[in-house]
């Protein structure tokens, strides 16, 4: 640490909630009917970070390896519903959630354990004050990612679905007809990870180094653990999109080269 | 040449069916009562059940492409997957495209045309040359004169009539009794869920 960390008080979040009565004045004066969802919103988010911090600050003095993968396991499950709330046209029988949630725990999981292990290397390597937090940003950055790409192929497939089915009649694969959109909604799940990336220090200064900076860490090494975080996130955006994406195509198929757009309902 | 058995799909069935080489089946009935779905289910293109074989070789024992390829369907309103004509003709001998282009009064430029630019016609009689490029043995047809001229349907007519005697089997749905009457060598009326002989 080369800074000083400089502590908030109860003082200091009630005069940053003035801007918040601010906001809430514009929506009244401009009739704008948001002064309750602000409201409601700027509550959950109180309450529910004074809760998050008080869990973490339980298990990061516990450091045990069960809790910290129940908390990991709870926060796989609640991102995989995330994914899911996000889609206008849902698999049928569970199977969104599902394959968002799978993709998650693999993308999610073997990142984070990778870079537990040989990057960051924290002992116990499980320590949640590294484990969790880290998790956390990955599964942020892939849900997105996931979304997005289950989002762009079933919306796809479904708008083109004469001409899949012009392909099929002809006697072409159910693989080669749906390739061009599997491949346009990897790249809509990937996009927010590239465009992060290109920005980042540009346009943008990232969460985490921000959040390291403030606390008093060299800015130096603040950007090693970013480049290091933004590394992480494009692999496990990519491996999470890719996972997602490819078994919606399959679901959205069967074995006889069919298209089984019948396997969508909209939300 | 074709066999079908039994097939059955929600609200069809049991469907039994033969269709001989150069004979043209003409398939009427009510709008709504399942014409399409029956020919979609034909070519595996929904899921359905029933024993289906094509010169004696079992639907089941094929790869559905490879069925399809030999038992094509060509929808009403087609969809085009590329934005000219040509990719939708790739891997196909030249010279037979060609020839069903003309046969369907369409010059050979026409593989350099836009989609997005081409008449309801157009776009029919290219579906219906797209399908033909591939020699299938049975073709099924959904409406194929329904966006031509006058002109143009009777070449459409005149097409599948030719294929019929070079020896493929087609179904075909149409709503005009008329041209049922002239073209089907048998006809057939599709209605509760199954199918009735007209008598001739």
């Amino acid at each position: 640490m080369t800074g000083v960390y400089v502590q908030l008080g109860y003082i200091d979040l009630a005069i940053a909630s003035v801007l918040l009565l601010l906001a809430g004045g514009l929506s009244v004066a401009l009739n704008l009917g948001l002064e309750k969802s602000l409201g409601i919103a700027a509550l959950r988010t109180t309450v529910q970070l004074t809760l998050i911090g008080l869990v973490l600050k339980i298990l990061f003095e516990l450091v045990s390896p069960w809790w910290t993968g129940l908390a990991a396991l709870t926060m796989i499950l609640l991102a995989g519903r995330e994914v899911t709330a996000r889609q206008n046209l849902r698999l049928r029988g569970g199977w969104s959630y599902s394959i968002a949630t799978t993709a998650l725990i693999t993308a999610g999981g073997i990142v984070t354990i990778l870079a537990l292990t040989t990057a960051i290397r924290p002992e116990p390597w499980y320590d949640p004050r590294f484990a969790l937090p880290l998790l956390g940003m990955m599964l942020g950055n892939t849900l997105t990612g996931i979304s997005v790409g289950m989002e762009r192929l079933s919306a796809t497939l479904k708008r083109e679905k004469d001409a899949i089915e012009a392909r099929l009649v002809l006697g072409h694969t159910r693989r080669d007809a749906v390739r061009p959109y599997v491949r346009e909604a990897m790249r809509a799940g990937l996009m927010p990870i590239i465009n992060a990336m290109s920005a980042a220090g540009l346009i943008s200064l990232p969460g985490m180094m921000t959040g390291q900076i403030l606390a008093g860490v060299d800015p130096t090494e603040a950007v090693k653990y970013q480049i290091l975080i933004m590394f992480l996130l494009a692999g496990t955006t990519s491996i999470g999109a890719l996972m997602a994406v490819l078994a919606t195509s399959w679901r959205l198929g069967d074995e006889r080269d069919r298209l089984r757009l019948d396997r969508l309902r909209a939300r | 040449m074709l066999s079908v058995r039994n097939l059955k799909r929600l609200s069809i069935g049991p469907i039994d069916l033969d269709v001989a080489g150069g004979e043209i089946i003409a398939l009427t009935g009510p709008s709504g009562a399942g014409k399409s779905l029956l020919l979609r289910a034909i070519a595996d293109l929904d899921p359905n059940e029933g024993d289906l074989s094509l010169l004696g070789n079992d639907r089941d024992a094929m790869d559905a492409p490879d069925w399809r390829k030999q038992v094509m369907y060509v929808p009403a309103h087609t969809g085009w997957w590329a934005d000219t004509v040509e990719p939708h003709f790739a891997g196909l001998e030249r010279a037979r495209v060609k020839d069903t282009l003309h046969r369907l009064n369409l010059e050979s430029t026409a593989l350099g045309w836009q989609i997005a630019n081409l008449s309801t016609g157009e776009r029919q009689r290219l579906a219906l040359a797209r399908a033909l490029a591939h020699a299938p043995k049975i073709l099924l047809l959904d409406e194929p004169t329904s966006g031509l001229d006058s002109d143009n349907a009777a070449r459409a007519e005149k097409l599948i009539t030719d294929i019929a005697q070079d020896g493929a089997g087609i179904v075909f749905v149409t709503h005009d009794a008329a041209q049922a009457e002239r073209l089907g060598t048998r006809r057939l009326y599709f209605y509760g869920g199954g199918l009735h002989e007209v008598a001739p």
